[in-house]
């Protein structure tokens, strides 16, 4: 990347612009549909079933053109399961043809060979599995059951079609932080990229959060991982808040939400991060309140979130320079105060924050879950539907973690 | 190492430029790589490439003072290096 070129004033570093909020999002996630085949226990989004309130492909078409107007260069689909739409292949069409790169995350449900052969003809469009084991007995307890084979044959397929580099997304969990080096591997086998994401107490996360998410001592040893991993592995915006350890890590190391990152639902509603689904956060929607255009630039709630802050209890921190307290989300969904220590605060403030007695875990707004969920052991129901929409996957976490793929330097 | 300068460059075709306060953001669609332009000058000089003979009638005109050229050839050589800019009319062969 490029050097901001010498200048005997230190130039502003790009966090400090970033701060101020850019003109457009540069990490936009877009969830089509909330419906899903799967049901992840820790899905961001808690999604499973169609809400009937979804965009139309008019309405979608509609909001791409206004992506290309805005100069959005990629946007990062999601869901739920996007590849379960009927028109999903023809709004993938329709965004590249109208200059708007994707990122789609799957979990590989309809990624068979000649769908894969299709996306390897591609120039613009970058494909994301979810996998949150690297063994199906790790994978299937939070996936589902047949999720990894499923998950293994799209990576098989794409591999098989050519399609070079596509991502494999994996949530780190304390089950799977054991396994970093097999999802490397697994990686490196398909000629694809491995990207880490944090399990943020989003959705579906917060009911598994307290037993899922990494011990101390496996924070540690992932950060030393990463290190060592250095620019191989992507991790968007999910780790910085472990920068305390050492050095910064690649990627965005500040919390984007309503600056660089954004949310757009499948009803519309705009949020101000894909793991932030919550009435707190919601700064509009691109039907009823003007068009995406109007919501980035003059929502109240991202007017305060580009708003200078001081710090809070983090400002007096050694580590505040590079971990910014943390993650919004991940206090948020743990009842922690949005400008004290991250829950998984290197220095253990979270921990202590997270024993107080006095602490309230926000209530959800939104569930699409499956009515029957299918805990761990059970098998997967499959709806069965008369139009080609049925099964969806849900991209689990896939949803998207901010800045993937996009490296600064500054 | 300022040999750039006096060869003929432009934005790459896969490229586009938005406009941010502090500059520009580049995106590149063939690789997917997004650049910040940190300085308007930057942005100038980038966007006169194509119009310009060579890279250094391009820094003229956007008025960058003459000592900051070789920075600014530093510069240019890592847009190159990320194919955000390339070499007018040598039909594939820079670099
Ligand atoms: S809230 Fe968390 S996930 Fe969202 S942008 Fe901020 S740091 Fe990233
Ligand atoms: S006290 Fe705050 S700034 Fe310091 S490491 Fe913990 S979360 Fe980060």
């Amino acid at each position: 990347m490029i050097n901001p070129i010498g200048s005997a004033t230190r130039p502003a570093t790009l966090v400090e612009h970033f701060e101020h909020g850019l003109d457009a999002p540069i990490c936009l996630t877009w969830e089509l549909t909330y419906a899903c085949n799967l049901s992840c226990v820790h899905c961001l989004s808690s999604s499973g079933r169609r809400d009937p309130r979804e965009l139309s492909t008019e309405q979608c078409e509609a909001v791409i053109d206004e992506l290309r107007a805005m100069q959005v260069f990629y946007v990062n689909i999601g869901g739920g399961e996007p590849t379960v739409r009927p028109d999903f292949w023809h709004l993938l069409e329709y965004a590249v043809d109208h200059q708007v790169g994707v990122k789609f995350s799957t979990n590989g449900v309809r990624i068979d060979l000649p769908r894969a052969r299709y996306l390897a003809s591609t120039d613009y469009v970058d494909v994301q599995v979810s996998l949150d084991g690297a063994t199906a007995e790790v994978n299937d307890r939070v996936r589902g059951p047949g999720s990894y084979a499923m998950a293994l044959r799209a990576l098989d397929n794409l591999a098989a079609a050519g399609f070079t580099d596509a991502k494999i997304s994996v949530v780190v969990t304390r089950e799977n932080a054991g396994q970093l080096d097999e999802f490397k591997r697994i990686a490196d086998e398909h000629g694809a990229t491995l990207r880490l994401t944090r399990l943020r107490p989003s959705g579906r996360g917060a009911d598994v959060w307290d037993e899922l998410h990494p011990t101390p001592a496996q924070q540690r040893e992932l950060y030393d991982w990463l290190v060592r991993a250095g620019e191989n592995v992507l991790t968007g915006d999910s780790f910085f808040h472990l920068a305390g350890f050492g050095e910064k890590l690649p990627g965005l190391n500040m919390c984007g939400a309503g600056r660089v990152v954004c949310l757009i639902d499948p009803i519309g509603d705009v949020y101000a991060c894909p793991f932030a689904i919550h009435d707190t956060f919601l700064a509009g929607n691109v039907l009823t309140d003007g068009g995406f255009a109007e919501v980035w630039r003059t929502s109240e709630l991202f007017r305060r979130l580009r708003a200078p802050s001081g710090g809070g209890a983090c400002a007096s921190c050694r580590f505040y320079d590079v971990c910014r307290g943390g993650c919004m989300a991940a206090k948020f969904f743990t009842g922690l105060p949005l400008d004290g220590p991250d829950p998984e605060c290197v220095q253990g403030y979270g921990e202590a924050a997270l024993a107080d007695p006095a602490r309230t875990v926000p209530a959800q707004r939104q569930d699409h879950s499956h009515r029957t969920r299918p805990r761990a052991a059970a098998p997967v129901p499959v709806q069965i539907g008369a139009r080609p929409d049925p099964a969806a996957p849900p991209a689990s976490p896939c949803a998207e973690s901010p800045l993937a793929g996009f490296r600064v330097t500054d | 190492m300022t040999e750039i300068l006096d060869q003929p460059w432009e934005l790459s075709p896969s490229v586009a430029l938005r406009p941010e306060p502090f500059g520009a953001l580049a995106y590149h669609f063939g690789n997917r790589r997004l650049t910040f332009l940190k300085r308007r000058e930057l942005v100038e000089v980038v966007r006169s490439l194509g119009d310009s003979p060579d890279a250094r009638t391009a820094l003229a005109r956007a008025g960058v003072p003459a000592g900051r050229w070789d920075a600014y050839a530093v510069a240019l050589r890592g847009l190159a290096q990320a194919d955000m800019i390339r070499r007018r009319d040598t039909g594939g062969e820079e670099r």
